[in-house]
């Protein structure tokens, strides 16, 4: 079953086309790669999943993008979208407040108060995102004060605290050292039984040992799109294969 | 011109990603709180808008009708209360401070900028009194200026007495304002001077300055706005004689002093407001200039 | 040359080092003769009684009173103003708005004053009674002084603060409002501090706006529309024509100012080594 639906869709800053016609299906549970040269527009598509685009000036979108058949851009309230459709950043960003506070941020302001249950929550997405037992007796700790990659576990943690449908990655491990990376990925494995996965990647070969299906771009059009065995294995275009084998890029 | 067509072509294409106002207003529907957050700030906005323009309309619209030759005599007596004597008396004033500060003001933000080195103690000392400088109110430099230019010195109500005390009140001003200035210069001017064989001195006079011009001269203007607003620190200095001041140890009045005076005594209410016409219109005329410099400055860097 | 430009710098050391020795040696005798109880407790200033009574308690109370009055109505507006500067202000009003807070500051204090005497003063005594003079009239025209400089601190403030932030509390479904009150602007809170302890030290300091307009009765006040005398009042009311004892009572006066600004100078350089370790 397909989660995200997209159909048609072009995008332009300003002037410049940065997405060219792109259709595609993404489907549930399942962990959706976007591979491609800096530029390609891959982390373009993926702030599109999410409105996060919004923000950029000058920025216009066509086509339809749906999450489960219902239209994010003229049928859903923003706000809503992006409860469903989480989202961690390239760079790790907790809010400078402690790591209790991070993760009920959310809840929050989703009109979640009680105490009880905001505790529940806190300890619930730190075991999802596999860092309680380093953070549990340093809740009340500045966030600020964590390892990179500990960071980064705590914006999965509180991007999963408000219960998403959808988990958007973008190059969420590029600033991390081998080990912090394992570990995110052995967590997006776990994680992609409950949730959807739709990650951004510089990483070739975290695509090829983590996702399902891979999408590759280039110079703003999607060149080539299937399962990730397939398009490391036997990549039907021509400029899929030479990008692959690291012939640029 | 296929851009200019593409381009064209862009500017009529209907995003779906235009949030419409109908759709704001159903979201702020779900979050009330929000909305409310938002009436605040632009209400905030509002008001601090509207102290403005309140203040500068209403002092216009009963200040003009009172702008009267009368009120421009050449020469001030107590029934056309001209503010000549104290316009040409502030214009004395300025230059003779500015004579006094800039010097100063300069020198040590070369000296800051260009000589020491970071992480020094004193240097970390002298920014602190700058700070401290910039921080003491008006009043209490007119008292040290009355108790050292005006009694210890013997200077008495004096031009000069003024324009010194003055000059330590903005000296902070120009230091921090031309620092500035210099610190956006380009290392590779530096670098560049120094290259050709130049000393660090004919580098930092004949390559720096210039081009740190604009932001130091806005400094300055900065600080003659100030000095033509000031009048705490220039009633037990420069005291508040009604003539010109001609020589340098002469008690005047500048035109802000001229104008408090005239609003204590009560007597000349319709000149007050004509007299504040004439002072808020030169401070405004400087501070604009002063941005409108800065600005160009800003411009050339971008 | 390096030698000049070096004594130039040391112009600013020297400039409060003579204002603190000048200030405090004509400003100290007369604390002794009158006793630093008497005189900073005193509230009794009757200069040409005989015996005197040089009592400032009431001024520093009043000072207080006129400073936190303004702090009141000019710190939520500042702040509220600096946001929306900072985040909801569209670009072409953006344009006229921010130079039109920078024009607040260029307003001499003298205009202010007098513009408080011909509309707020009457304005108070026809509304809510008393002569008009008075506590109220002091701290609006101050708390809208103060707008400028908690205006223009807080919305740099507010704009050093990492666009992460933001971006983060978007992502997790919050409003714009909700984001930026709740990230944005607690993260910028040493700077917005740094405003409002800024603008303390404008509203203690300032003399010719509340001079005109206070009352600058030597008294407590016990209701907004009552007048008080500020210590800067005090200070430039009396000077003109007082001596010997009376004059130094009133330099006195102005150590004791000195005292409370040197005191907001120093934790504004707290704030401020705080927030710089803090990053």
């Amino acid at each position: 079953m397909d989660k995200f639906i997209i159909d048609n869709m072009n995008l332009y800053y300003g002037s410049f086309h940065a997405l060219k016609n792109v259709n595609l299906n993404m489907p549930k549970n399942k962990i959706t790669a976007f591979i491609g040269p800096s530029g390609c527009g891959k982390s373009t598509l993926l702030k599109s999943l999410n409105r996060m685009n919004d923000l950029v000036e000058g920025c216009k979108i066509t086509g339809d993008i749906k999450l489960d058949g219902t239209d994010i851009y003229s049928d859903m309230d923003v706000n809503v979208l992006r409860k469903k459709v989480g989202m961690v950043f390239q760079k790790a960003n907790p809010f400078p407040m402690s790591v209790y506070d991070n993760i009920a941020f959310g809840p929050r302001t989703h009109g979640i108060k009680k105490k009880s249950e905001l505790d529940r929550i806190v300890e619930e997405s730190l075991r999802d995102a596999a860092i309680w037992d380093e953070l549990k007796d340093r809740l009340k700790k500045s966030a600020l004060g964590l390892s990179g990659g500990q960071q980064q576990r705590l914006c999965i943690a509180r991007a999963l605290a408000v219960k998403p449908e959808v988990l958007l990655m973008d190059e969420a491990t590029s600033a991390l050292d081998p080990i912090s990376t394992g570990k995110i990925e052995e967590l997006c494995l776990k994680l992609k039984d409950d949730y959807t996965i739709i990650m951004v990647t510089h990483n070739m070969q975290q695509a090829l040992r983590i996702s399902d299906n891979t999408a590759f771009f280039l110079l703003g059009e999607m060149v080539e799109y299937n399962s990730t065995d397939a398009v490391f294995s036997s990549p039907k275009d021509k400029r899929t294969e030479e990008y692959i084998t690291g012939r640029f890029g | 011109m296929a851009d200019k067509n593409n381009a064209a072509l862009i500017d009529d294409i209907k995003p779906i990603n235009k949030v419409t106002f109908k759709q704001r207003m159903l979201s702020y529907k779900r979050k009330p709180l929000s909305f409310v957050m938002l009436l605040l700030v632009a209400l905030a906005a509002l008001i601090s808008a509207a102290a403005l323009v309140f203040i500068i309309v209403y002092v216009l619209v009963r200040g003009i009708p009172n702008l009267t030759p009368e009120l421009f005599a050449l020469t001030y007596n107590s029934d056309n209360v001209s503010c000549m004597p104290s316009i040409i008396n502030t214009v004395v004033l300025t230059l003779l401070t500015l004579v006094i500060a800039v010097p100063f003001g300069i020198g040590a933000a070369i000296y800051l900028a260009e000589y020491a080195k970071k992480g020094n103690k004193l240097v970390k000392l002298i920014r602190t009194m700058a700070e401290t400088l910039a921080g003491i109110p008006s009043i209490v430099y007119g008292l040290f200026g009355m108790l050292f230019f005006v009694y210890a010195l013997g200077w008495g109500y004096s031009l000069l007495a003024g324009a010194f005390t003055l000059a330590i009140m903005v000296l902070p001003t120009i230091m921090r304002t031309t620092e500035e200035a210099l610190l956006t210069v380009p290392d590779s001017y530096r670098e560049g001077s120094f290259g050709l064989g130049a000393g660090k001195l004919r580098t930092i006079i004949r390559i720096i300055l210039p081009s740190a011009m604009p932001g130091i001269l806005a400094g300055i203007i900065l600080s003659v706005g100030r000095i033509v607003g000031e009048t705490a620190a220039l009633i037990y200095t420069y005291g508040s004689a009604t003539g010109y001041a001609t020589g340098f140890l002469n008690s005047g009045r500048s035109l802000a002093v001229h104008m408090y005076v005239l609003t204590n005594e009560g007597l000349h209410t319709d000149q007050a407001w004509g007299t504040a016409v004439v002072l808020l219109v030169l401070v405004f005329a400087i501070n604009t200039l002063s941005a409108f410099i800065a600005k160009k400055l800003g411009t050339k860097k971008g | 040359m390096q030698g000049v430009f070096f004594l130039t710098a040391l112009a600013s050391i020297a400039a409060v080092a003579v204002i603190c020795i000048f200030l405090f040696i004509n400003g100290i005798p007369a604390m002794a003769e009158i006793g630093v109880f008497d005189f900073i407790g005193g509230q009794k200033w009757a200069p040409s009684n005989v015996p005197a009574s040089y009592g400032i308690f009431n001024m520093i109370v009043a000072s207080v009173y006129v400073t936190a009055g303004a702090i009141v109505i000019g710190v939520p507006i500042g702040i509220l103003t600096a946001v929306y500067l900072a985040r909801f202000c569209p670009k072409p009003l953006y344009k006229v708005l921010k130079p039109a807070t920078e024009l607040l500051a260029g307003i001499p204090s003298i205009v202010y004053g007098f513009f408080g005497l011909m509309v707020i003063v009457p304005f108070i005594r026809d509304n809510f009674g008393g002569n008009g003079s008075s506590w109220l009239a002091a701290s609006i025209v101050l708390g809208i002084m103060i707008l400028p400089t908690i205006i223009g601190v807080s919305e740099s403030a507010l704009r050093a603060v990492p666009e992460s932030y933001y971006e983060g509390a978007l992502a997790l479904g919050a409003t714009k409002e909700r984001s930026v009150f709740k990230t944005i602007l607690p993260a910028s809170k040493s700077g917005v501090l740094a405003a409002v302890v800024l603008g303390i030290g404008r509203a203690l300091g300032e003399t010719m706006a509340v001079v005109l307009i206070a009352g600058n009765q030597v008294q407590i006040p016990s209701r907004l529309t009552d007048g008080l005398r500020t210590l800067t009042a005090n200070i430039v009311m009396e000077m003109g024509y007082s001596t010997g004892l009376h004059r130094q009572a009133l330099i006195a006066t102005g150590v004791v100012l000195f005292i409370f600004i040197l005191l907001i100078t120093i934790s504004m350089q707290a704030i401020k080594s705080r927030s710089e370790k803090h990053g």
